[in-house]
C-alpha cells in the first residue's frame, strides 16, 4: 500500500468515529431529513463521476463515466431537495405551533 | 502542471467536508437543520464546480451534459413528487448513487486492472454499489406498489442468492488476476441480480430498516470509490470522498440498527428472515372484533379529557393526515388535550410519520417518541390508531408469538381504544391482533381519511 492509501485510511477511521458521534443524539422526528440529508451528502460521489469521465479515455470507459456523471447528478440534487422540502415543512409547523 | 489549481480544489474540499459534517450534526435539532443542509448545499456546489479545474481533465461537454440532464432531472423529480411518496424517492435517489459508485469503480477498474491494490479497492465498491443501486430499485418499485409489497419467497432462496453472489465475486476477481476486463461483465450482471433477488424477500414493513441500509451501503462504496481514487492522479477528490462516504456509512450504520433495534430483531433477520411471508396459524383469538360507528366516537373523543392519537402506515396510504390535523384542530377547541404517539418503524421509512403529521402543518411538539409516551396510555381516555397494526400489537408480549419483544405502543392499557382500519384482515407481519380483541376496543372500518373526516363533521354537530 502506498503512503497516499495509509493518510487515507486513518482519515476514513476517524471519520467513521465522527460520523457515529455526530449523529448519535438524533431525536426520531428528524430521523428522515437525518437519512435524506446523508442520502445527498454521499451525492459527493459526482465528484467522483466527474474526475471517472474527465480521466476516461476508451469510447466504453467514457460512456459509463456519462452514466456516472447523470446517476451521481441526480443523486446529488434529488437528495438536496427532498431534504430541504422535508426541513421546510418542520420549520413551518414551528411557526404555528407557537404559544396561542 | 499548473501550479495554482491543485491547493484550490483541496482547500474547497476541506471547507465542504467541514459543511457536511456541521451539516450532520445540525440534524440534531428542528431548529439547525435547515440552515445545516442549505450550508452543505452550497459547499457541495463549490466543490462540485472546483473539481472541473482539475488539471489533466478531459471531456468537458459530455461532463457538462451529464451533469445538467442529471441534475436537472433529480432536481425536477424531487420537486413534484407528493409527500407521501417521500420514502420511494429517498430509495430512488440512493440507488443512483450506488449506481454512479459502481459506474466510477468500472472506469477505475478498466484502466487499472493490473494494480491490485487499486483494482481490489474499486472491485469491492463497484460489489456495494451495483447491490445497492438494484436492491434500492426493487425497494423503490415496491413502496411505489408496482411490485407486490409482501415479502416474495421462492425455495432454496438464500442458497441461491448465496451462490448468484459467489459467482459474481469469483468473475471479478479472475477479472483481476487474468487482466482480463471481458469477465467485468458478467461480474456485473450477476451483483445487480444479487441485489434484487436480496430485497425480494424483504417486505412493506421492514422498508425503513432496508432503506437506512442501503443508504449506509451507498456511502460505503462512495468510500472505496474515493480510496481507489486517492491513488491516482487527482486524488484529492478521493479524500473527499473517503470523509462524506465514510460519515454517511456510520451514521446509515447506526440508524439501520436502531431500526431493527426498534423492531427487536437483527438486520439479518430482516434481510433474510421473509418476514411475514408466512402467516401465523393455530392461534385462536377470545372474543371478537367490536365495531363502533362514527357518531358514538365523536362523542366519545369530544367529552374525554385526553386523546392520543397512533398513526400508521394506514395514514400515509390514505393520504389522511389533513384530516387527523382537522380532528386534533376540533378536539382542542373542545378543550380536549392531544397527542401524537409515533412508533419509531411506524411507515415505511424512519420518521415516516413525522415527517407526514410536519406537511398537515402539526407542530412537532406535540408529536411523542414510544419511550416518552409509554406511561400516558393508562390514563388517556381515547387512543385513535390510524392504520397502524404491528406497532400496537399487544401480542408482542405473548411469549412465542413472532413478534414476541418487540417494543411496541401499549395502546390497550387507554381507557378507550378506537381502531381504524379498512377491513379485518391482519397486519404485515400476518399476524393477529390481540389487540382488537379486547373488551375496551373498539373497530372503525372504512377508508382513513373518509372516516377521519366524518369524525371531524360529526364533533363540530355536537356544538
Amino acid at each position: 500500500m502506498t503512503a497516499d492509501l495509509w493518510t487515507a485510511l486513518f482519515i476514513g477511521i476517524l471519520t467513521a468515529f465522527v460520523g457515529y458521534e455526530v449523529i448519535s443524539r438524533v431525536p426520531v422526528l428528524l430521523h428522515t431529513p437525518l437519512m435524506s440529508g446523508s442520502n445527498f451528502i454521499h451525492g459527493i460521489v459526482l465528484v467522483g463521476a466527474i474526475v471517472a469521465l474527465g480521466i476516461a479515455t476508451t469510447p466504453l470507459e467514457e460512456a459509463i463515466g456519462f452514466v456516472a456523471v447523470i446517476m451521481g447528478a441526480m443523486n446529488v440534487t434529488g437528495g438536496y431537495v427532498v431534504t430541504e422540502r422535508i426541513l421546510a415543512m418542520f420549520d413551518r409547523s414551528k411557526k404555528k405551533g407557537g404559544p396561542p | 502542471m499548473i501550479a495554482w489549481q491543485e491547493p484550490l480544489v483541496d482547500a474547497v474540499y476541506v471547507v465542504a467536508v467541514i459543511a457536511f459534517i456541521l451539516g450532520l450534526r445540525a440534524m440534531s435539532s428542528p431548529a439547525t437543520a435547515r440552515q445545516g443542509i442549505v450550508q452543505a448545499g452550497i459547499a457541495m456546489l463549490i466543490a462540485v464546480a472546483v473539481t472541473i479545474v482539475e488539471p489533466g481533465l478531459s471531456n468537458f461537454a459530455l461532463i457538462a451534459l451529464g451533469v445538467l440532464v442529471g441534475g436537472l432531472a433529480g432536481w425536477y423529480w424531487a420537486r413534484v413528487v407528493q409527500m407521501t411518496a417521500m420514502p420511494q424517492m429517498v430509495a430512488i435517489f440512493n440507488g443512483m448513487g450506488g449506481g454512479a459508485a459502481a459506474a466510477i469503480a468500472a472506469v477505475v477498474l478498466l484502466g487499472n486492472l493490473s494494480d491490485h491494490t487499486i483494482s481490489g479497492l474499486a472491485l469491492a465498491g463497484a460489489v456495494i454499489g451495483a447491490v445497492s443501486i438494484a436492491g434500492s430499485m426493487i425497494a423503490f418499485l415496491k413502496l411505489q406498489g408496482w411490485l407486490r409489497s409482501k415479502a416474495i419467497v421462492y425455495p432454496i432462496q438464500q442458497p441461491t442468492n448465496i451462490v448468484v453472489l459467489a459467482l459474481g465475486v469469483g468473475f471479478g476477481v479472475y477479472s483481476l488476476v487474468s487482466g482480463l476486463t471481458f469477465w467485468l461483465l458478467p461480474f456485473f450482471v450477476l451483483l445487480l441480480l444479487f441485489g434484487i433477488l436480496m430485497a425480494l424477500p424483504i417486505g412493506g414493513a421492514d422498508m425503513p430498516v432496508v432503506i437506512s441500509l442501503f443508504n449506509a451501503m451507498t456511502g460505503i462504496a462512495v468510500a472505496l470509490d474515493g480510496f481507489a481514487l486517492v491513488n491516482g492522479p487527482l486524488g484529492d477528490a478521493g479524500y473527499a470522498m473517503v470523509i462524506a462516504g465514510t460519515l454517511v456509512g456510520a451514521a446509515g450504520s447506526l440508524l439501520t440498527l436502531l431500526m431493527a433495534k426498534a423492531m427487536n430483531r437483527s438486520v439479518g433477520n430482516v434481510l433474510f428472515g421473509a418476514f411475514g411471508a408466512v402467516e401465523e396459524t393455530g392461534t385462536t383469538m377470545k372474543g371478537t372484533m367490536k365495531p363502533i360507528e362514527v357518531d358514538d366516537v365523536a362523542a366519545l373523543m369530544a367529552y374525554a379529557n385526553s386523546v392520543i392519537i397512533a398513526p400508521g402506515y394506514g395514514m400515509a396510504v390514505a393520504q389522511a393526515q389533513q384530516k387527523v390535523k382537522e380532528l386534533a384542530d376540533v378536539l382542542e377547541s373542545k378543550g380536549v388535550s392531544v397527542k401524537f404517539a409515533i412508533h419509531p418503524v411506524a411507515g415505511r421509512m424512519p420518521g415516516h410519520m413525522n415527517v407526514l403529521l410536519a406537511e398537515a402543518g402539526i407542530s412537532y411538539d406535540k408529536l411523542f417518541d414510544r419511550d416518552e409516551i409509554n406511561q400516558e396510555f393508562p390514563n388517556t381516555d381515547v387512543v385513535l390508531v390510524i392504520g397502524a397494526n404491528d406497532v400496537v400489537n399487544p401480542a408482542a408480549h405473548r411469549a412465542g408469538s413472532p413478534l414476541q419483544g418487540m417494543p411496541i405502543l401499549d395502546v390497550e392499557g387507554a381507557h378507550n381504544v378506537i381502531v381504524i382500519k379498512r377491513g379485518q384482515g391482519k397486519g404485515f407481519a400476518g399476524i393477529e391482533n390481540d389487540l382488537f380483541y379486547r373488551d375496551n376496543t373498539r373497530m372503525l372500518y372504512g377508508d382513513a381519511q373518509a372516516v377521519v373526516g366524518q369524525l371531524v363533521s360529526a364533533i363540530k354537530r355536537l356544538d
